[in-house]
């Protein structure tokens, strides 16, 4: 696949604009206002007989680039990195292990720690993952609660991208916007579940709670308002010549390696290949619902960032129609085996009195078996394989995690590339490490 | 507003694959199979263990050897194409009786299939914790192989760097996933806090490095006659 | 100026024998310096988890750290005056922390931030240090999990106050921990065994799974 590649660009053409203000301009512009991506340069070897030492470079684990903790040495020859060698593990804190020690729902809080940028959807996986054990169904005012709780946590994750990586290439403006258009998804869900970051939001079964009076118009307000800030960051990086001078061409996965790494999400989608776990293995009904889904064709750290733009306007859309279908009725199943009963039915039905001392003090227990419920996070496809082998507790817990393995590809990616390049495409995968590491 | 490449494709499913539907109401045991499972005990006649179909999920178990073969196949095949690895993993039951289950879980993209495939390994002392390594078909199996070697001790034959990933190299209280290996680790805090101390943290910040990843033949020569003669870089 | 003295008597660490001999002159330089210190802190945000995220909010434009002298992030130790520990630290991560707090110059403080960072948290497992404090000194813990920005305003604020009550003529104050030779830790054995005994949740599995 060729690495060249041409791109419009607005703000690259130099001058003065309308304002008067002087425009800045790339160093790769062409007469009409495009930018061409550079050729690479010739190997050095053919260009001088120099037999250089290569020369090891160690980013991490404590680098405001790296997006967490993750260690990168690098083989330089020159500025060009030769070999990429990832460390990670810096961040492992034994989920998986502690979720063999607690109950399904206890174990809902570990969920939102793990992957810290898309808590509420970490916390519908699991439920949804935890109810196939349970073999119950959730009420249809659930599933759409559920619906807008995983698409604001794509809103705010991929918020969460956008502002670090135009830090990492050099652009703050883009993160002061971003960060506000979070805290406003934050005053959402503290109104709803009471925490900003950590919610804990879902029960097997159900919800933790229904949402408060006037949270709708709220959240009709968001919807309506936020894509102003997308078409304002939009404006501002899209055909800015600098972004798409920083962006194009870098780290380039055809859709065959895409999918034979095992990239998955935005990373995949960029390569051209659709796949949406949303749309190609659907949960929550999501095949009920008009969103497209933006497929990019070069595979580059730039077709990320559009793909990631498009999924901001798709999530308002799609949030905008569970909106409107929101039915009436109750939130948690009427499955007393797994629910707590209401407290007065507790009090007053010997029945529902015996499922909730059973369920208090031992907790609900699933049948044997097993499963695995994948949904599409703002990384990719996040999994969680639960098995159970009769008692409240399960017998292993396994996250599914998607920037692990989007991760496990950066070594390819950064073969052949510059230094500097490299903070730009480790900034494309969209990397967290809780998740990484677990 | 933004006039950009952003193709939007109905997606590259084959034509006869099935339209997806979130699956409702799913029985605990039985209900369709994958048609891929009755394709592979067709295809691998001895080496297809038994398949059972729990909460509408397909579990083909098969036999240790014969795993690497069947995966390609399923990989190659054009009426299967596995052509996506979701996840390998490996699951220890409280009941020691039970066997260590090592878990691929594989999604055909173009027929929107998902099927799992669990090779059993006794913890009879006499079953080797080993398995094939499936990179040779998927590169991302690259680091999944590498963390489950880590948690659970599972060897991976062919993978090419198995090393540990998530905890440190030095680390030897265990594989920390099984269930013999206690919540809070064997050792007391302070020891342990004292051998994580005592690691230094620029020890794979060194050339040294590169031999691991099978590239100390590309160095240059003068240079890989330093490194052999005992010389330390990069600290 | 509108320069009034503070109260030191309840500074903990001073040494009584030093301060008897100063003069005005030192306790007004004491308040200059301090009084500036205090004002323009410079953050290394060690960012490993979920505390990093409020803390970028905090930075962010609505909660603005940049009101309290702050916001010149500083990633590199060597120019920087507070280790602010955001995030869970597990054990392959405990010789980078002791290594960044080493590089960082004096005079330097510590928050650490969250839960996690001041006690283990929710992670009491084979993975995660029990509290940061058994590394390296800290001055404000901020408790929660995650703190919220408001939260952790109030511990910088915290360490302001602090700053603002040291003396020159204290010089304990800048003194580097050396760790034990023999163990290769900061504080006694004992004390690190004692700190993080289990607490609440279960640690054992029982055949039965309860």
């Amino acid at each position: 696949m060729s690495t060249k590649r041409t791109v419009n660009v607005a703000l690259g053409t130099s001058g003065l604009d309308e304002q008067g203000r002087p425009r800045r301009a790339p160093l790769t512009m062409n007469e009409g206002g495009t930018v061409t991506t550079l050729e690479p340069p010739p190997a050095l070897e053919d260009a001088l007989e120099l037999e250089g030492e290569h020369m090891l470079i160690n980013i991490g684990p404590q680098h405001p680039a790296t997006h967490g903790v993750l260690r990168l040495v690098l083989e330089l020859d020159g500025e060009t990195v030769v070999r990429c060698i990832p460390h990670i593990g810096y961040l492992h804190c034994g989920f998986e292990k502690i979720g063999e020690y607690r109950q399904y729902n206890q174990v809902i809080p570990w969920t939102d720690r793990e992957d810290y940028l898309n808590s509420i959807g970490n916390n519908v996986a699991f439920a949804l993952g935890a109810e196939r054990l349970f073999g119950i169904e959730i009420t249809p005012r659930c599933t759409v609660l559920r619906v807008i709780a995983m698409e604001l946590s794509r809103i705010i994750s991929h918020l969460v991208w956008l502002g670090t990586t135009c830090i990492d290439i050099g652009a703050f403006t883009p993160f002061l916007w971003a960060f506000e258009q979070r805290e406003r998804v934050y005053e959402l869900l503290e109104r709803w579940v009471g925490a900003r970051l950590t919610t804990s939001a879902t029960r097997v079964g159900g919800m933790a709670a229904d949402i408060p009076a006037g949270w709708m118009d709220q959240l009709q307000h968001f919807i309506k308002t936020f894509p102003k800030t997308v078409d304002e960051i939009d404006r501002v990086l899209t055909t800015n010549g600098i972004w798409v001078g920083r962006t194009v061409g870098l780290g380039v996965m055809s859709a065959d390696e895409a999918v034979n790494y095992g990239l998955s999400g935005p990373m995949v989608r960029a390569s051209g290949v659709a796949f949406d776990v949303r749309r190609d293995f659907p949960y929550l009904d999501y095949e009920t619902y008009d969103f497209e889904i933006p497929v990019g064709t070069n595979g580059d750290v730039y077709d990320r960032f559009l793909v990631r733009m498009e999924e901001l306007r798709q999530s308002t859309r799609i949030l905008a129609q569970a909106a409107t279908r929101l039915p009436d009725g109750p939130v948690n199943s009427d499955d007393h085996r797994v629910v707590l009963p209401p407290k007065s039915k507790a009090m007053s039905d010997m029945e529902s009195m015996i499922h909730h001392f059973k369920q208090v003090m031992e907790g609900p227990r699933p049948p044997l078996g097993e499963s695995y419920v994948a949904v599409e996070s703002p990384k990719g496809e996040k999994g969680y394989y639960m098995v159970s082998d009769g008692t409240a507790k399960p017998v292993r817990w396994r996250i599914r995690p998607p920037s692990f393995v989007n991760l496990s590809a950066i070594g390819k990616m950064v073969e052949g590339h510059l230094l500097s390049d490299v903070i730009a495409i480790n900034a494309s995968i969209d990397i967290v490490m809780g998740e990484i590491d677990r | 507003m933004s006039g950009t490449p952003i193709v939007v494709i109905p997606g590259s499913a084959a034509p006869d694959a099935p339209a997806p539907a979130t699956p409702r109401h799913l029985p605990n045991r039985g209900g369709p199979a994958n048609p891929s499972a009755d394709a592979l005990k067709a295809k691998f006649a001895g080496a297809v263990q038994r398949v059972e179909v729990i909460w509408g999920e397909t579990s083909v178990y098969v036999e240790r050897l014969k795993l690497g073969e069947m995966v390609q196949w399923l990989h190659d095949d054009p009426s299967q194409r596995y052509d996506y690895l979701s996840d390998v993993t490996a699951v220890e039951y409280r009941d020691p009786e039970q066997p260590i289950e090592v878990v691929w879980h594989l999604r055909s993209l173009p027929y929107r299939r998902f099927l799992r495939l669990k090779v059993d390994l006794p913890l009879d002392g006499k079953t080797p914790l080993e398995v094939p390594s499936v990179w040779g078909v998927y590169k991302g199996a690259d680091w999944m192989e590498r963390e489950c070697y880590d948690m659970f001790g599972i060897r991976f034959a062919g993978h090419p760097d198995l090393r540990r990933i998530l905890m440190w190299e030095q680390y030897h209280e265990g594989f920390p996933l099984r269930k013999d290996f206690p919540l809070r680790g064997r050792f007391s805090r302070a020891e342990q806090l004292r051998q994580a101390l005592a690691a230094n943290p620029e020890a794979r910040y060194s050339m040294e490095e590169l031999t691991v990843a099978q590239a100390f033949e590309d160095l240059p020569e003068a240079m890989r006659k330093r490194l052999l003669g005992g010389e330390r870089t990069g600290e | 100026m509108g320069l009034t003295a503070r109260p030191s008597d309840n500074l903990a660490r001073q040494d009584p024998s030093a301060g008897a001999g100063e003069s005005w002159v030192a306790t007004r330089l004491d308040f200059l310096v301090n009084w500036g210190r205090a004002g323009s802190l410079w953050p290394m945000p060690f960012g490993t988890a979920c505390c990093a995220i409020e803390f970028m909010a905090t930075a962010a434009s609505r909660f603005d750290l940049a009101r309290f002298g702050m916001e010149r992030m500083s990633f590199s130790p060597r120019q920087a005056d507070v280790l602010i520990c955001a995030g869970r630290v597990p054990f392959k991560l405990a010789p980078v922390l002791r290594r960044i707090w080493q590089q960082m110059p004096q005079p330097k403080w510590c928050i650490s931030m969250g839960a996690c960072a001041s006690s283990g948290g929710m992670f009491d497992n084979y993975a995660v240090v029990q509290g940061i404090d058994t590394i390296i000194p800290v001055d404000v813990y901020v408790p929660g999990c995650p703190p919220r920005p408001e939260g952790l305003l109030y511990g910088i604020l915290m360490l302001q106050e602090k700053v603002k009550r040291e003396r020159m003529s204290d010089t304990s104050l800048r003194n580097e921990m050396d760790p034990d030779p023999k163990s290769g830790l900061y504080i006694p054995a004992q004390a690190i065994d004692e700190l993080s005994e289990p607490f609440g949740n279960s640690v054992h599995q029982t055949r039965s799974g309860l």
